[in-house]
């Protein structure tokens, strides 16, 4: 067993875990933290999969901004106690619970069936792979326009967010 | 090399979770953290075949989730803050309408 497979289970494992914390936290800032723990154990994995400027942006992005959007959010509702929900066994949760099991099983079954494609590319073969400066030069060739339409995207939803939160404009 | 597999075992299991989440929980603050999970777990798949194909379009695609997740995650907290303002309540069954 070689250090890169225990550092995957490592990883998988505590992504696993902080995942079923987010879902089961009764309060939602204990969510949003075990979210963020979550995002650096999948950083890890990215990191792993040779993904470096991925593996970053997720800290910065993911874990920095979106979650300290949300952290935000969280403490300025000041939510009461009953809109904590206190975990209880109904049946929409056991039918919740029967359909993510039931998607499972079905991907599970199609990954294990599906035929085994050996690695085009070996480890350190090519030494751009993932970089900064690949995923650059990428971007601002092939996938120029795209990537304008997504600065466009992101002004028009914070022009959005700006309208709908305030009561009167 | 890690085998693929084990990255694609993983997403699945991260992406169920979400939906888990998304299924149950009524709070809507944490229903949208588990679809950051569940784009998560999607980011994750692209990336493992993109290291197994070893080319960069993966890289590019989860360059674009992550984008399209940060705008979504401005909009949904501005309608949840909306919401709390006319409702007082971010509980989603109480949530039938978008009108006040």
């Amino acid at each position: 067993m070689n250090v890169e497979l225990v550092l995957f289970f490592v990883f998988a494992v505590a992504t696993l875990l902080s995942a079923g914390l987010v879902i089961f936290a009764k309060n939602p800032i204990n969510s949003a933290m075990s979210l963020v723990a979550s995002f650096f154990f999948l950083a890890g994995i990215y990191v792993l999969l040779w993904a470096h400027t991925i593996a970053a942006l997720q800290v910065l992005v993911y874990a920095g901004a979106i979650m300290v959007l949300f952290l935000f959010v969280i403490m300025l509702l000041n939510l009461g106690e009953t809109e904590l929900g206190a975990p209880r066994l109904t049946l929409s949760r056991i039918a919740g619970g029967l359909a993510a099991l039931g998607l499972f099983a079905g991907l599970a079954l199609a990954i294990a069936h599906a035929p085994q494609v050996a690695g085009v590319m070996d480890a350190g073969s090519a030494a751009s792979f993932g970089t900064l400066r690949a995923l650059g030069v990428d971007l601002y060739t092939r996938w120029l326009f795209p990537f304008e339409a997504v600065s466009l995207l992101l002004l028009v939803s914070m022009v959005g967010a700006v309208v709908v939160s305030k009561s009167r404009i | 090399m890690v085998p693929t597999q084990y990255y694609l075992f993983l997403a699945a299991a991260l992406f169920c979770m979400g939906m888990f989440g998304v299924l149950t929980r009524r709070n809507a603050l944490v229903v949208f953290m588990c679809v950051e999970l569940m784009l998560n777990a999607a980011n994750l798949t692209f990336l493992a075949f993109a290291r197994q194909r070893g080319d960069s379009i993966g890289h590019i695609s989860a360059f674009f989730v992550i984008a399209v997740a940060a705008a979504e995650a401005a909009i949904g907290l501005a309608i949840v803050i909306a919401v709390f303002r006319s409702r007082g309540s971010v509980n989603i069954d109480d949530m039938k309408t978008m009108k006040h």
